[in-house]
């Protein structure tokens, strides 16, 4: 495990008006791995997800602190582009979000927002982000159809596919499969094994096993604290931390 | 402009995303300008809105300051309405406003209640609710014609205090209508369900739980109703208004003079019209003033109640 | 014995309160009952073509004319012109509001929308007449400004409120959940609001504008007071129009009881009624049809 640091967080610390969500994290995502971010609810591991593209710009009284370093660049610096910013590093919501739009509208959604007018590449484009998304298959005779019609793992994987259509460096799952069936839920996991070669990804997940399953490298939150991160395989075999011994084990949370 | 594929490569999905290039993005910069200056203009869009109410509300003001004395608030109009003051008119437009909600208000509840707590979805709701709509949309000149039609001509009632409060509580019963079904649906379920469970008939819920938990929202549309009718001109032209009255009402079947109608004459009819301006303009703004106090007082009273709830 | 009284006490009093919600809307249907009755006798003397494409309102003339094309022209030109300058206005200010404005602005803003709203409409009319009319006429040189254009305007800050509030609900209503996929696509907040949502609640947004162009053509005391009142139909947006509402004000004070032109005036008032059904209706259909797109359902 000697791949790159791609996102660096150091120090950081994250407000909702007085209360202190993230409590001075400090952590290294590494890149073409799956990180997995693990914790009871309200730890801070969506609050953390949620920096790395700063989505909680959005919520009004909030304050950030420390650095997140992207390539070496600080994301959180005022003068940093958020548009930018947000196609470098997709994101994958816990409820799937199509837009009540056709199937392909909503992959070419991102292209055509950057100023992109090519139909063909266009297209091709979101041919790819379907096929890579596994999802081509079950929607090419109803492509321009509204992607409403689809079930909910089908919504979660177009959504995979929307953000895949831009390109980005680094991908954000907020429990991508905490609203569907066992097998989207399958579907969603052999989707995030075949992803990191091209992605650098990082999971929000409440279960356990899925991140055992999927991630390389797992991380702890608890009560908006970074407890312990390491392999995968140490931190469910033989954690170095009581607390996060008790929680994968089920003591609590 | 989709091709079709041949079924051997479809499996191999990296291979066909690797014919097709990662997208470069361009115009960031424009893009961005772009947002400034359109967001700019939906701001202007506000800025003009609230301009506009800061225009009429200070031309009245200015204008109308002069006119405004202890005699003009209680004194008849004299010299064939050149002086004077404005009281018939104050009292007129009372009386039609509260006639009005006395007659609005019981049955606008009483119709969200039933609309709310009573009935169930479907086609004769969609129907109810479509007719007080309508209701709602119908101009106010029609609801004059329909005084004069129905109250005025076929009961008998002549150009009246009646004709006029009825005509005028016609016209804000959809308002009430609506306003108080809403307040009645955000009052949570949990309420009723819990009422019920320890006994409670379904009017002991409504009358102890679900309308006093209504209740500021429902007192709000009140005083919107009541603005609403003191501001109206159109359906007491033809039912209750007249130019001038020497003495103050003393029945429900007397004409009267109103406060709206009364700066519509000095304005367009007048016997002197530009010499009368700044009675115009002080009536209008005893008007303005009536009607955003009532206005502004149900806001301040709304969002006190909000925050309580907070 | 008590039960059996409650459950009597429980119907007794649903039904109350059912005749009290049919009564209302019997309302609607009595105001289009007397509406017709009272109208229903001028096409005894004039034919509904003549009278609804007739060029000549003379009402008060020997032999009377009873056309009122020139009225519907009035209406619908001052409508469209007052839509013109209210959708853009209401629509943004909605857009701000929902969208831009922070939330302290906001509880400042629309309190100010709502009073525009409360101003009546005899005060609107009457700073047409006396501000707006003279700065017209000075600002274009006119014969006056009593006129569609200055109707229009005043018209416009009538119906904003309306546009304004409706649409600001709709917008405000598309789920949270749409506008965070947007943005985390990397599109800009501008092409989020234009690309997904305003598409997302297209519905509400145009009962919005149905619904301000419905008070718009309604409206009585504005264009009573400054269109002007010529019976003609309109060249140029600088000239008088009297709009159906305007005449019906106006005149009714001055027309014969039950004569042929207090028939008439009724009957202009269907014309205005059906009208405002009319766009009621449609609203109606476009807000129930095209329901607001909402969270997708798994």
């Amino acid at each position: 495990m000697n791949e790159a640091v791609k996102i660096s967080t150091q120090h950081l610390s994250f407000y909702y008006g007085d209360f202190l969500a993230l409590n001075d994290i400090c952590l290294e995502i590494r890149e073409n791995q799956v990180t997995a971010l693990i914790g009871p609810s309200g730890c801070g591991k969506s609050t953390y997800l949620r920096c790395l593209n700063r989505m909680n710009d959005l919520i009004a009284r909030t304050r950030t602190e420390g650095t997140i370093l992207l390539d070496g660049k600080n994301i959180l610096d005022p003068n940093q582009d958020v548009v930018s910013l947000r196609s470098r590093v997709g994101m994958v919501f816990q409820k799937p979000n199509p837009f009540p739009k056709s199937i392909f509208e909503n992959v070419a959604y991102g292209l055509r927002v950057n100023g992109i007018r090519d139909r063909a590449y266009i297209a091709d484009r979101v041919e790819g982000s379907l096929k890579q998304a596994a999802l081509w298959n079950e929607v090419k005779d109803r492509i321009s159809e509204s992607a409403l019609g689809l079930s909910g793992g089908q919504q979660q994987r177009l959504c995979i596919a929307r953000a895949l259509a831009v390109s980005p460096e680094v991908l954000l799952m907020d429990e991508p499969a905490s609203a569907l069936d066992p097998i989207s839920t399958q579907k969603i996991e052999e989707l995030i094994h075949e992803l990191k070669t091209r992605y650098t990804i990082i999971i929000v997940t409440h279960n356990m096993q899925q991140a055992a399953r999927v991630s390389d490298i797992t991380a702890f939150f608890y009560v908006g604290k970074l407890i312990e991160v390491g392999e995968t395989d140490t931190i469910f075999t033989r954690p170095g931390i009581k607390q996060t011994e008790d929680y994968i084990t089920g003591r609590f949370g | 402009m989709l091709r079709s594929i041949d079924p051997a490569t479809i499996e191999n999905s990296q291979t066909a995303f690797d014919s097709t290039p990662a997208p470069r993005f361009y115009l960031q910069r424009r893009r961005r300008i772009m947002e400034k200056i359109v967001f700019s203009a939906f701001r202007t869009a506000a800025v003009v809105n609230a301009l506009a109410l800061a225009i009429v509300v200070y031309f009245m003001a200015a204008n109308g300051w002069k006119a405004i004395s202890w005699t003009f608030l209680t004194q008849p109009p004299t010299n064939s309405m050149t002086q004077g003051g404005i009281l018939p008119c104050i009292v007129g437009t009372l009386c039609l406003s509260l006639g009005a909600m006395i007659l609005a208000f019981p049955i606008g509840i009483a119709s969200a209640i039933y609309m709310s707590e009573y009935a169930r979805p479907g086609r004769l709701l969609r129907i109810i609710r479509l007719g007080i709509n309508n209701l709602a949309g119908v101009p106010s000149v029609v609801f004059g014609l329909f005084g004069l039609g129905f109250f005025v001509v076929y009961l008998r009632f002549g150009v009246s205090i009646l004709s006029g409060a009825l005509t005028l509580g016609a016209m804000t019963l959809p308002v009430i209508i609506s306003a108080t079904e809403e307040s009645l649906r955000s009052v949570p379920d949990t309420y009723r369900e819990a009422s019920l469970a320890l006994g409670a008939n379904k009017l002991q819920t409504i009358c102890r739980v679900v309308l006093p938990s209504a209740m500021p929202g429902i007192l709000t549309s009140a005083i919107l109703g009541l603005s609403r009718t003191a501001g109206e001109t159109a359906p007491i032209m033809f039912t209750a208004a007249v130019f001038y009255v020497p003495q103050l009402p003393s029945s429900i079947f007397d004409e009267i003079m109103a406060l709206p109608y009364h700066i519509y004459v000095l304005a367009t009819a007048g016997t002197e019209i530009e010499a009368t301006r700044h009675l115009q303009y002080g009536t209008a703004l005893v008007l303005v003033a009536l009607v955003l106090g009532l206005n502004l007082s149900a806001i301040l009273y709304r969002s006190r109640v909000r925050k309580r709830l907070r | 014995m008590n039960n059996n009284f409650r459950k009597i006490q429980d119907r007794i009093l649903k039904h109350f309160f059912f005749f009290t919600a049919l009564t209302s809307t019997a309302v609607l249907f009595v105001i289009a009952f007397f509406l017709f009755k009272e109208g229903i006798p001028i096409f005894e003397k004039v034919s509904i073509q003549d009278f609804i494409l007739g060029k000549y309102w003379y009402p008060t003339s020997e032999p009377p004319d009873f056309g009122i094309l020139a009225l519907i022209v009035a209406s619908l030109s001052v409508t469209l012109l007052s839509a013109a300058i209210a959708i853009p206005l209401g629509v943004m200010t909605a857009i701000y509001l929902a969208e831009i404005a922070s939330y302290r602005l906001r509880e400042i803003v629309k309190p100010v929308v709502e009073l525009l709203a409360a101003l009546p409409s005899v005060v609107i009319g009457f700073f047409g007449m006396v501000v707006v009319a003279p700065f017209l006429q000075n600002a274009f040189n006119l014969a006056t400004g009593l006129n569609l254009f200055n109707a229009a305007l005043m018209l416009a800050f009538m119906s904003i409120p309306t546009i304004c509030s409706i649409s600001e609900d709709a917008i405000y209503s598309v789920p949270h959940s749409l506008r965070e996929a947007s943005l985390a696509l990397g599109a800009t907040h501008l092409e989020t609001i234009i690309r997904v949502i305003l598409p997302a609640s297209i519905s509400g947004i145009s009962t919005a504008v149905i619904l301000g162009m419905s008070r718009a053509i309604g409206e009585t005391m504005v264009v009573l007071m400054v269109a002007g009142g010529a019976a003609m139909i309109p060249l140029s947006i600088f000239d008088p129009v009297r709009p159906l509402p305007a005449s019906i004000a106006a005149e009714m004070a001055e027309a014969p009881f039950r004569g042929d032109h207090y028939f008439a005036l009724f009957a202009t008032g269907i014309v205005l009624f059906l009208f405002t059904l009319l766009f009621n209706l449609i609203a109606d259909h476009v807000a129930h049809k095209y329901k607001q797109v909402g969270e997708a359902s798994l």
